[in-house]
């Protein structure tokens, strides 16, 4: 169903970065859990998987009965374990920080409930009864994937249009390898995919090989979860140099094939969120000598996650802080980079131009909105290139859902498996004759 | 620099010294009748690490033992919170036994040996408690307590649950020994008076107690076979490890307290750390035997228990263990006694909190429902006017200090059940009772 993947990706080499745990590591810290009423890390978790419950059932070996409840809020428990910021969601919320105790490992024990579910071929789960209602779903990534799961477990009938060949969006292509690497993303897909009665149809265009107005003629419902565009452009001198890429390009190209590295060992990355920050990662990982990060703010004004920033300087890249690239130079190839570093209101200070040399230039400085292709639907609204939606993931057209990062901007992967679901709760309810569009 | 602690250096460092029944010994710290007392080299390590005496593993009629013997019970991790053994007594030879008695007395002749002794019939225990003393016996244990497999032939428990033939036993052990004479008691029955009381009309010098508690630890849930397993058998087993303590503890205070038995006794039953020692110290016993936390962590333990024991020594003012023994005893009292009219409430400190809210559901779910849950700070409220004052949510935070019970004056003066039985005391309302 889904397509091989390359044995030579260059993403192979990377390790975990986090340590999968064994059993009698993961029953002891999840016997360190102290099962907290109301307990704040379901709060802080997009999904709201029961998060004491499951620990629980791994602490008395009732494996099959936690990779159950982790499923049965989030059927994506398996990647979220490894690629979640948990630091900044449930394990930063335990109660344990507050007592100034390393908070329960709770990316590393859902990992371990969710691998053995994964190992041990595990179901949970079968579709509804049909209903006779279908449903399109544009895009095949986290949002889409957490929607359709769900609507077949209500049994309406399902179709997902990707336009790649790749199915499973950025969790396939954008993840950090050393989070979780593309074949496990697919391997998820194909997981998820299993409940059955589900068409998927990759090299399809919307708006292209299918128009919108044939989608809403054929369904009874349409799910947008396209994600995100193009890597954005700074828009300066020698932009277009060899070596000069858009960051989630070129992750995808590393996670699905080899990259080039023959003559790289400098690198310039761009950008200061957490893309800019796993890419850092990446090249250095792949054995680039000296990986130069290049923001314009200072460290606190990151978008970037500071345990990740951490774990970037662990490993040894530089940044340099309140510096912009004002001009690519090179012959054909990128070889030097001219920088100029930037006071307090973000305006150049004259004189405080400086170059280094790159091989390699990427750029993580956001990616375009895809809310465009929808502007002729009537009663689909926009927010800076995002679609909007209620807090039910309607759009506002009769029929029109949407979810993920083409909505929100661009979060995490939970946030989009919460709101896939969340939409698929809103079409069933509307197909039940509920009304969520208000 | 630091100032040297003069005001320490000038207390006198506490004595641990004990007599349990004539029995001396330089540390309450004895090694119970069990695996970590069997034989001279484990025995003399032990002396080595700072155990002050060793109740030798029971000498008796041969046996054999199954393999295999002992089982845990686990609870949230805690491996060995409680302990259950079926092996019986010693299976060396007599004479070796005897002979690593008396080299051990050699090598350590301050430290006790109590030699524990199981036999049925009076010329056995004649005989053998002649040997023990010639071997160099500082006193003996009279095994009435074993609560598998040698009861079934009419010892250890068997024994001990009969008050008549305890008695009549004592009473030849203490005819044919020149040094003092513990009858070790089951807590295999209902009520455990009687019993000291027959070891005491024996002419017995001191009780130790309990033994251990006739159990099933587990049953393997894949076989379908309980734990220990021998084969495709197990059998009950004797259950003893911290789990215990509070039953032992109990034993104890019940002897101590009844005013007719008066003899010594040397604690038995979950003692992990100087604190359980301290415990059963205040409850009645001079002298504390352990076996289940050596097995769990070997014979270094000890030194936390003696560095601990005098260190409670030294900041609650006794300078000899005597001073300690029985100190709680007066406060163990009959519910009837109880003052009916004492009042206290659960207090959270908010400063310490850390919005766990165990306290929430234990109090909803197992308690009286007082303890609500504060949306915004995430501290819950105690509603005084319903809490009962119980200890539940103090028990599970696991905040040290965080919640406080605290007394809570009212307009009532001390009324007990047994007042308000005999002449009508005033109560005052209850809470709770929604």
């Amino acid at each position: 169903m889904t397509p091989q993947l390359s044995i030579e990706r260059s993403e192979s080499v990377f390790e975990d970065f986090k340590l999968p745990l064994l059993r009698d590591a993961a029953v002891a810290e999840a016997n360190r859990c102290l099962f907290c009423h109301d307990a704040p890390c379901i709060k802080a978790c997009p999904t709201a998987i029961d998060i004491p419950q499951f620990i629980r059932k791994i602490s008395t070996d009732n494996v099959r009965g936690s990779a159950r409840t982790i499923f049965e809020a989030n059927i994506l428990g398996m990647s979220c374990a490894r690629v979640c910021p948990v630091e900044v969601l449930c394990a930063g919320a335990c109660v344990y920080n507050d007592l100034k105790q390393p908070p329960i490992a709770i990316g590393k024990l859902q990992r371990y409930a969710t691998d053995i579910a994964f190992e041990q071929g595990w179901q949970f789960f079968e579709a509804g009864a049909e209903t006779g209602k279908r449903v399109a779903l544009i895009g095949s990534g986290p949002a889409s994937l957490a929607a359709v799961h769900e609507l077949r477990r209500f049994g309406h009938a399902c179709t997902i249009f990707e336009k790649r060949t790749t199915v499973g969006g950025l969790n396939a292509t954008g993840v950090a390898p050393y989070k979780m690497k593309a074949d496990r993303a697919l391997t998820e897909v194909e997981w998820v995919l299993s409940i059955g009665g589900i068409e998927l149809r990759t090299g399809v265009v919307v708006g292209e090989h299918i128009s919108l107005a044939e989608l809403e003629r054929d369904f009874d419902a349409v799910f947008i979860g396209v994600g995100l565009g193009a890597d954005s452009a700074l828009g300066i001198p020698g932009e277009t140099l060899h070596g000069v890429h858009g960051a989630v390009a070129w992750i995808e190209s590393m996670k699905l094939g080899k990259a080039d590295f023959s003559r790289v060992s400098r690198a310039i990355v761009v950008g200061g969120g957490n893309t800019a920050l796993d890419v850092v990662r990446e090249v250095r990982g792949l054995g680039v000598a000296n990986v130069t990060m290049l923001y314009r703010g200072q460290r606190d004004a990151m978008s970037g996650y500071a345990h990740e920033l951490d774990a970037a300087m662990t490993e040894g890249i530089n940044v340099e802080w309140r510096s912009v690239a004002t001009t690519f130079r090179g012959d054909a190839r990128v070889q030097h980079v001219h920088c100029v570093r930037l006071d307090d209101s973000k305006r150049p200070i004259a004189g405080s131009d400086f170059v280094l040399e790159a091989d390699l230039v990427l750029l993580a400085i956001g990616q375009s909105k895809l809310g465009g292709q929808f502007a002729g639907l009537d009663g689909v609204t926009f927010d800076h290139g995002c679609i909007r939606v209620n807090e039910h993931g309607f759009t506002g057209r009769p029929g029109w859902y949407a979810g993920g990062d083409c909505t929100n901007g661009g979060k995490e992967v939970v946030n989009a498996a919460a709101e896939g679901k969340r939409a698929a709760h809103a079409i069933h309810a509307a197909f039940s004759g509920a009304h969520h569009d208000a | 620099m630091r100032k040297p602690q003069t005001s320490h250096a000038s207390v006198a460092a506490p004595s641990l010294e004990t007599n349990t029944g004539g029995i001396r010994s330089p540390n309450p710290f004895w090694l119970a009748s069990a695996p970590p007392a069997n034989s001279g080299l484990q025995i003399q390590r032990a002396f080595e690490a700072g155990w002050g005496g060793a109740v030798w593993k029971t000498l008796g009629v041969p046996i054999q033992n199954v393999s295999s013997r002992f089982a845990g019970h686990t609870i949230r991790g805690v491996q060995g919170a409680g302990f259950s053994n079926i092996e019986l007594i010693t299976d060396r030879p007599l004479e070796v036994n005897l002979r690593e008695i008396a080299e051990t007395k050699r090598l350590f002749p301050r430290n006790p040996i109590i030699v524990s002794l199981m036999v049925e019939t009076e010329a056995e225990w004649r005989e053998i408690i002649s040997k023990s003393i010639d071997a160099g016996a500082d006193g003996l244990e009279l095994n009435f307590g074993c609560p598998h497999g040698m009861c079934e032939r009419g010892m250890g428990s068997a024994v001990g649950q009969e008050p008549m033939v305890n008695e009549r036993i004592t009473a030849w052990a203490v005819k044919y020994s020149t040094v003092p004479v513990l009858v070790k008691l089951t807590p295999n029955v209902g009520d455990i008076i009687p019993h000291g009381m027959a070891a005491k009309r024996g002419g017995a010098h001191g009780v130790s107690l309990i033994n251990t508690i006739k159990s099933i630890v587990a049953v393997d849930i894949d076989r379908l076979v309980p734990i220990p397993r021998v084969g495709s058998l197990s059998t009950n087993g004797g259950y003893c490890g911290s789990a215990v303590k509070p039953i032992a503890l109990h034993m104890v205070a019940e002897l101590a307290r009844t005013k007719e038995f008066g003899l010594p006794i040397s604690g038995i039953g979950g003692i992990s750390n100087w604190r359980d020692a301290v415990e059963f110290i205040l409850l009645g016993s001079s002298t504390v035997q352990i076996c289940t936390e050596v097995m769990l962590r070997g014979y270094g333990v000890v030194e936390d228990m003696v560095d601990g024991l005098e260190d409670y020594m030294r900041t609650h003012g006794f300078s000899t263990i005597d001073q300690m023994v029985g100190k709680a005893i007066p406060a163990f009292s009959e519910w009837g006694d109880l003052d009916l009219n004492y009042e206290t409430v659960a207090k959270i400190d908010a400063d310490k909190c850390i919005g766990c809210q165990l306290c929430v559901a234990a109090c909803h779910d197992g308690a009286h429902q007082c303890i609500h849950p504060q949306e915004e700070t995430r501290v819950p409220h105690v509603d005084e006017s319903e809490c009962v004052g119980c200890n539940l949510c103090q028990i599970v935070c696991p905040v040290a200090g965080c919640i406080e019970m605290v007394e809570v004056a009212n307009e009532h003066t001390r009324a007990s059940w047994n007042d308000f039985a005999a002449r009508g005391a005033t109560l005052r309302p209850k809470k709770g009772a929604h």
